[in-house]
């Protein structure tokens, strides 16, 4: 069971290193959805055998369905309808960023060395491997300029935080995981919502140049 | 009662996205504000029920901001009522103009604003740490549409930098949930976030998981909350929101927010942290009343002015609270007070910006004269926001620095004064030249629905400055020792 659930995991970092060095949005969009379907075995393989059960399985699917479909789907809608440029413009460069993730991950195992997990929790690589994830999404909003990158980083940190909460503060009530999964989708519609509505009135999505709310300028003038 | 607390305003906020009648959805508005605050009436007079597997339930500390956020509510739910029927006419009168044109649907303002009202519910009723935080962050979404009324270039950048900001933070303070329940699990199979349990377990609390927990929560609560250095999606946000919504932000939302810090905070005390989870709350504070004084002095936009004003607040909240014992009781106080008079003076704003038609207070001169009952309000205000007596302010903010002295924090105290001065000198500068000078044109009579929340809202500060009605006054001690004393 163990060597299938490292090997998720191996492949979910894998998806987040191609995401830091993707140019193309498509590209990034298709790694956050694989990302999300990776995902979904998780509940199966890491309840055990006394949590194998509807529960487990219902989180699977709808880890699948939100994750791995919803997401993917309302990112690409908002690509097509919005007007952005395809091609990304980042601050950090793509060979630079893989770097840093290489780094970030050096930071996620250092880490999680400091906090001992209890033994027979998971498998000793969910905690630098939700870490790593968490800190590569954070990398991607602070490197990218376009406003749907961010959000495609947003997702990739809150697959870090789901593969901790799964992996390891497991055996929560569905209600509540199922509620964390519902916000976090709600919280992507919105975000859809006001990237159509940049595209639209501003004819950019790209967050670099919202900048007529700033204290400094207004001191200048 | 608690389930209705929370499902009342969801289904009427449901409702108005149906509704097609605008006289019926402002009615519901109203009419459903009344209601959730003569529920929390009767969840002060008696004690409710736990409901939802004892997820829900209300302790003095839930009580306490329950009160705050009903009353606030019903004052902005009124005056959003003449607010919304002057957008209307303007909207309609002036196509031309860019300056608040183009407005959300109505019917998605009011459907939001008691959504908003229903998800803040349940972060103050919420025991479950898990579902304390889905409430949390469904205020984020609640309120972005709020903030992006006017549809405006400015709303769309301040609230696409308040969802990133807040659902990044958000998601930080999920993860210090997480980490919660491994600090103190029981066994290595069971964990539960539920409060009680948690309060329960503490004292065996694995001491690095609780300590990162805290930090995570801390710094994830802390974007909500407004403290510096996490507030920089605040002062955009307050800024471009229509007034009514700022007012609710300002003293709402954040106290919300400040909410589930202490309920964090519970648990660390319980465990034998509460030395290191306090004096972290006491650096943020600090910090935060320094960064609120630097962009205070000379702030050129009033409504940046205010919202820079709650990052100050905020900081003095997290100073009381991380003071411990009698600082909590006057932070919890503070909280009541500061709410009480940011709403009433966004409120004023509000009239301000709409007979002004600017944000710049250069625009602003002779409010005195050529708005009376506002110019009133203002001055008030500012004295009530300053600290200055009779105002409730005053009371916790002394209490708060008395209890640095008593606590042999003699640096915390000075800091404060200091700190507090520099504020006082730098809004009266701005506030009170907008009082002062000639009225530029005859403005007329403002409309009373325009003029009567801010004054009630005034009334409240000034009675909490001369008397603490002795229900109140058992639930702020009752609160503050639940937040323990310091050793």
């Amino acid at each position: 069971m163990n060597s299938w659930i490292d090997a998720v995991l191996v492949l979910i970092t894998l998806t987040s290193l191609v995401l830091l060095g993707a140019s193309r949005l498509g590209t990034s969009i298709r790694m956050v959805a694989l990302q999300g379907v990776l995902l979904s075995p998780l509940p199966l393989l890491l309840a055990g055998p006394s949590g194998f059960g509807p529960r487990a399985a219902m989180l699977a699917v709808a880890t699948v369905l939100i994750k791995g479909l919803g997401f993917p789907w309302l990112m690409a809608r908002a690509v097509r309808g919005g007007s952005q440029r395809r091609e990304m413009d980042p601050r950090v460069g793509y060979n630079a960023s893989l770097l840093a993730g290489v780094l970030l991950m050096v930071v996620a195992f250092l880490l999680s060395s400091r906090l001992p997990l209890p033994p027979g929790e998971g498998t000793p690589l969910v905690l630098p491997v939700a870490l790593f994830n968490i800190l590569a999404g954070m990398f991607v909003i602070a490197s990218r300029r376009q406003a749907i990158t961010q959000v495609l980083g947003y997702l990739v940190m809150e697959n870090g935080i789901y593969v901790f909460g799964v992996g390891i503060a497991s055996h929560q009530p569905l209600l509540v995981e199922l509620g964390i999964l519902l916000d976090v989708f709600a919280a992507v519609f919105v975000m859809g919502i006001v990237i159509f509505h940049m595209g639209r009135e501003l004819d950019h999505t790209d967050t670099d140049r919202l900048t007529l709310l700033n204290d400094w300028q207004k001191e200048k003038e | 009662m608690i389930g209705a607390l929370i499902i009342v305003p969801a289904l009427a906020g449901a409702l108005c996205f149906g509704l097609r009648s605008t006289r019926a959805r402002r009615e519901l508005l109203v009419a459903t504000a009344a209601a959730h605050t003569a529920l929390t009436v009767a969840a002060w007079r008696g004690s409710p029920e736990p409901t939802l597997y004892d997820w829900l339930a209300l302790d003095d500390l839930g009580r306490l901001f329950l009160g705050i956020t009903s009353l606030l509510f019903l004052v902005a739910a009124v005056y959003a009522v003449g607010y919304l029927a002057r957008e209307k006419v303007r909207a309609a009168g002036d196509p031309g103009e860019d300056f608040l044109f183009r407005n959300i649907p109505e019917a998605a303002f009011t459907g939001c604003l008691l959504l908003f009202l229903s998800a803040m519910t349940l972060v103050i009723t919420s025991r479950h740490l898990g579902l304390l935080w889905a409430g949390v962050e469904a205020t984020t979404l609640a309120s972005a549409p709020l903030i992006f009324f006017h549809r405006h270039q400015r709303s769309l950048e301040a609230t696409w930098k308040y969802l990133v900001l807040c659902s990044l933070g958000i998601a930080v303070a999920l993860l210090g949930s997480f980490f919660l329940s491994v600090a103190l699990r029981e066994t290595s199979t069971s964990s539960s976030l539920v409060l009680d349990d948690l309060l329960r377990r503490a004292p065996g609390a694995d001491v690095p998981w609780l300590r990162a927990a805290f930090i995570c929560l801390l710094v994830g609560y802390g974007t909500k909350m407004g403290l510096a250095p996490l507030h920089n999606w605040l002062p955009d946000a307050h800024s471009e929101a229509p007034s009514v919504v700022s007012a609710l932000l300002s003293g709402a939302l954040l106290n919300c927010a400040f909410l589930a810090i202490l309920r964090v905070l519970q648990v660390c005390e319980a465990a034998g942290q509460g030395g290191f989870a306090r004096d972290l709350l006491l650096g943020f504070g600090l910090f935060s009343m320094a960064t609120a004084a630097v962009f205070l002095v000379r702030q050129p936009d009033f409504k940046r002015l205010l919202a820079y004003s709650s990052v100050e607040h905020m900081g003095i909240l997290a100073v009381g609270v991380g003071l411990g014992g009698l600082g909590s009781y006057g932070a919890l106080l503070h909280a009541v007070s500061h709410s009480l008079t940011k709403g009433m003076l966004f409120l004023v704003a509000g009239n301000i910006m709409s007979a002004y038609q600017t944000k710049a207070a250069a625009g602003v001169r002779g409010l005195l004269r050529g708005l009376p009952a506002s110019g009133i309000l203002w001055t008030a205000g500012f004295f009530a926001i300053a600290g200055s007596p009779p105002f409730g302010t005053f009371l916790s903010e002394l209490t708060i620095v008395r209890a640095a002295l008593g606590l042999g924090r003699p640096l915390v105290a000075v800091a404060m004064l200091l700190l507090l001065g520099v504020i006082f000198a730098g809004m009266s500068r701005t506030m009170l030249a907008m009082a002062h000078g000639e009225a530029p044109t005859k403005h007329p009579a403002e409309p009373f629905l325009a003029v009567a929340p801010p004054v009630v809202l005034a009334v409240l500060v000034l009675l909490l400055g001369l008397y603490i009605p002795p229900p109140l006054e058992a639930t702020l001690r009752l609160a503050a020792r639940a937040l323990g004393v310091p050793s």
